[in-house]
């Protein structure tokens, strides 16, 4: 970065050195200046985040304690909506496929991440054109990709069954089979989702001091020892960040389900956030939809406390 | 590095290693990048050859009527321009909004600047999901919904951005501030002309992440707008599937408006991109 330090300002202060402590001696002293600025700088970000997220926020703790019709006002039912999930069996389907989903997708796509960013930082031609090429379906919205992997996984005519067709092996029911059509899903997710994990692993293995591999290498250690005991263990910042990031992003999937499938067929994939959408915006029941809401909250506040008392540890061990 | 250490033991086993990994990464590029390829045979293929149900991996005839008929059939300028005004709108407004948060909070100092932070950290984690109905009500009693800053306004705070400008700014020297303090600049001064001229890969990075995010956003413009004519592309993309039902050419055709640009754009800035991860994944 430039930090070259304009020259004439500076030789301009020297000529008056009295506006400092004019500054100093004015009635709002420059402290309170520096802070008046510093709010006024903020208030625009405050005020968004303020109107539109904590309003909501609090918004949605009060709406899901109220029985609303339409989207009129609610009347207040207590924890009704709450013990009404704990009867309905398409929440418990959408908390454990959200569940299964997130099992299956983060260390899926972390793993898989981490693979192609090792292949990716050892001696390759062309390195830029590969990296490039595994990182552009992050450039895709997640509507495009959902239809691209219908169009990939249609039982008619998409292309993987006439592949299987054209292997002799049977069809696959990617959308009447409950497990087929989870399973598009995932395979969709990783595709999209795996650069990212990629990109983070490949920029801590450029970071890693290459003297201490070149030192494990003279030392007579294989590529897999290697790999075991020295890159792995230097990996641990980004494999917690990118832990962090895919769960979260996994407990709120909703482009991929919700124009891939659906949430069909019966539910077999519905996740959280489709059956609050559904219930929310389609059946406008908009208090239950906010009681599934918190249900979501309880996950992210869950993931963030770990995150937050992991990230004490290790800012006390180092 | 390890290209040199190859090139001074040219040994017969690391050339074959080289090649299986070269081998790899073409099979891997393939599976990633064939969808892609995919998408573009069929939008330019005619109707009649999809239905075929048989194996082909290139088209057998070349058409711009799935194309033609995007246009004809629906606002899609109409979608387009929306998508831009809106992507615009909100990236401009992330920008300036994450810049002014991030000077003031490495920068300036007052009473209340880590509880303030830590509050803005906090709506980070906090998914849009768990208030997007008491969020559409609010937007609507405020006589926002079905306009464009009913979307724009929401999106617009992001506090991740004020972590990576915040990140950023620490490394501006308080030296080159004071002294544009002490000749005189007030703190709006300092931060336009000191400030903003020396943040340009910053700004850059939280730009253009923030025009990819917008662009290809879809829960909440599809909360948010009602009017056809409002739509942006992700949510014009599924109104046309869902007229369409299986015309995965018309599909594909549309699909290709709303990805080609962001694709293209990617591939111009990702240095930029890709550094912006780098900080954001190491902190």
């Amino acid at each position: 970065m430039t930090t070259t330090v304009p020259a004439g300002p500076r030789e301009k202060v020297d000529q008056r050195p009295n506006t400092r402590a004019a500054a100093h001696t004015g009635v709002p002293s420059e402290r309170r200046r520096e802070a008046l600025a510093a709010w006024v700088f903020l208030a625009p970000t405050i005020l968004l985040l303020g109107l539109f997220v904590l309003i909501p926020l609090g918004g949605a703790v009060v709406l899901s304690f109220q029985r609303t019709n339409g989207f009129g006002d609610g009347t207040f039912i207590g924890l009704d909506n709450y013990t009404r999930l704990l009867g309905d069996p398409v929440f418990w389907r959408a908390l454990i496929n959200t569940i299964v989903f997130t099992v299956l997708v983060t260390p899926g796509a972390m793993a898989l991440g981490l693979g192609a960013a090792l292949l990716l930082n050892s001696a390759l031609p062309a390195r830029p054109a590969f990296r490039s090429a595994l990182i552009l379906p992050m450039a895709v919205s997640g509507v495009a990709t959902a239809l691209i992997g219908l169009l990939m996984f249609d039982e008619n005519t998409g292309l993987i069954d006439a592949l299987l067709r054209t292997l002799g092996l049977p069809d696959i029911d990617w959308q009447s089979n409950p497990t087929a059509a989870f399973a598009s899903i995932v395979l969709v997710t990783l595709w999209w989702r795996v650069g990212f994990n990629m990109l983070v692993y490949l920029a801590a293995l450029q970071g890693i001091d290459g003297t201490l591999i070149e030192a494990a290498r003279t030392d007579g250690a294989s590529g897999g020892q290697l790999l075991r005991y020295v890159t792995i263990p230097l990996l641990g910042a980004p494999t917690f960040f990118l832990l962090v990031v895919n769960v979260i992003y996994s407990f709120q999937v909703f482009d991929i389900v919700f124009v891939l499938t659906g949430g069909g067929p019966q539910n077999a994939t519905t996740v959280l956030v489709t059956y609050a959408y559904d219930t929310g915006f389609v059946s406008r029941d908009q208090g239950y939809a906010a009681a599934i809401g918190m249900v979501l909250l309880l996950f992210s506040l869950f993931v963030t406390a770990v995150q937050w008392r992991t990230n004490r540890g290790r800012d006390v061990a180092g | 590095m390890t290209a040199a250490t190859l090139r001074s033991h040219p040994s017969r086993a690391r050339r074959t290693g080289v090649m299986l990994r070269t081998v790899a990464a073409l099979v891997v590029a393939a599976i990633v990048l064939f969808p892609l390829y995919w998408m573009l045979v069929v939008a330019f293929s005619p109707r009649s050859e999809l239905f075929s149900g048989r194996l082909r991996l290139w088209p057998e005839s070349f058409t711009t009527e799935n194309l033609e008929r995007v246009f004809r059939s629906f606002p899609v300028l109409t979608w387009f321009g929306n998508s831009v005004a809106i992507a615009l709108t909100v990236s401009v407004m992330t920008v300036v909004l994450n810049l002014l948060a991030g000077y003031a909070f490495t920068h300036l100092r007052f009473r209340g600047s880590t509880a303030v932070l830590l509050l803005a950290v906090a709506t980070i984690t906090l998914p849009l999901q768990v208030i997007m109905v008491s969020l559409f009500r609010l937007v609507t009693s405020l006589g926002l919904y079905g306009t464009y800053w009913a979307v724009i306004l929401p999106t617009s705070a992001s506090a991740v951005g004020i972590l990576l400008a915040r990140q950023f700014l620490v490394g501006i020297p308080r030296e080159l501030l004071e002294a544009a303090r002490i000749d005189g600049a007030g703190h709006l001064r300092t931060f336009v002309s000191v400030v903003l001229p020396l943040s340009r890969p910053v700004i850059a990075v939280l730009f253009f992440l923030s025009l990819l995010g917008s662009w290809n956003d879809f829960a909440w413009p599809l909360i948010a707008l009602k009017e056809n004519r409002l739509f942006t592309l992700p949510i014009g993309l599924l109104y046309l599937q869902s007229q369409n039902g299986p015309d995965y050419g018309t599909t594909m055709a549309f699909a290709l408006i709303n990805v080609v640009p962001m694709v293209i754009l990617f591939l111009v800035f990702q240095r930029w991109f890709v550094q912006g991860f780098a900080r954001t994944g190491l902190r």
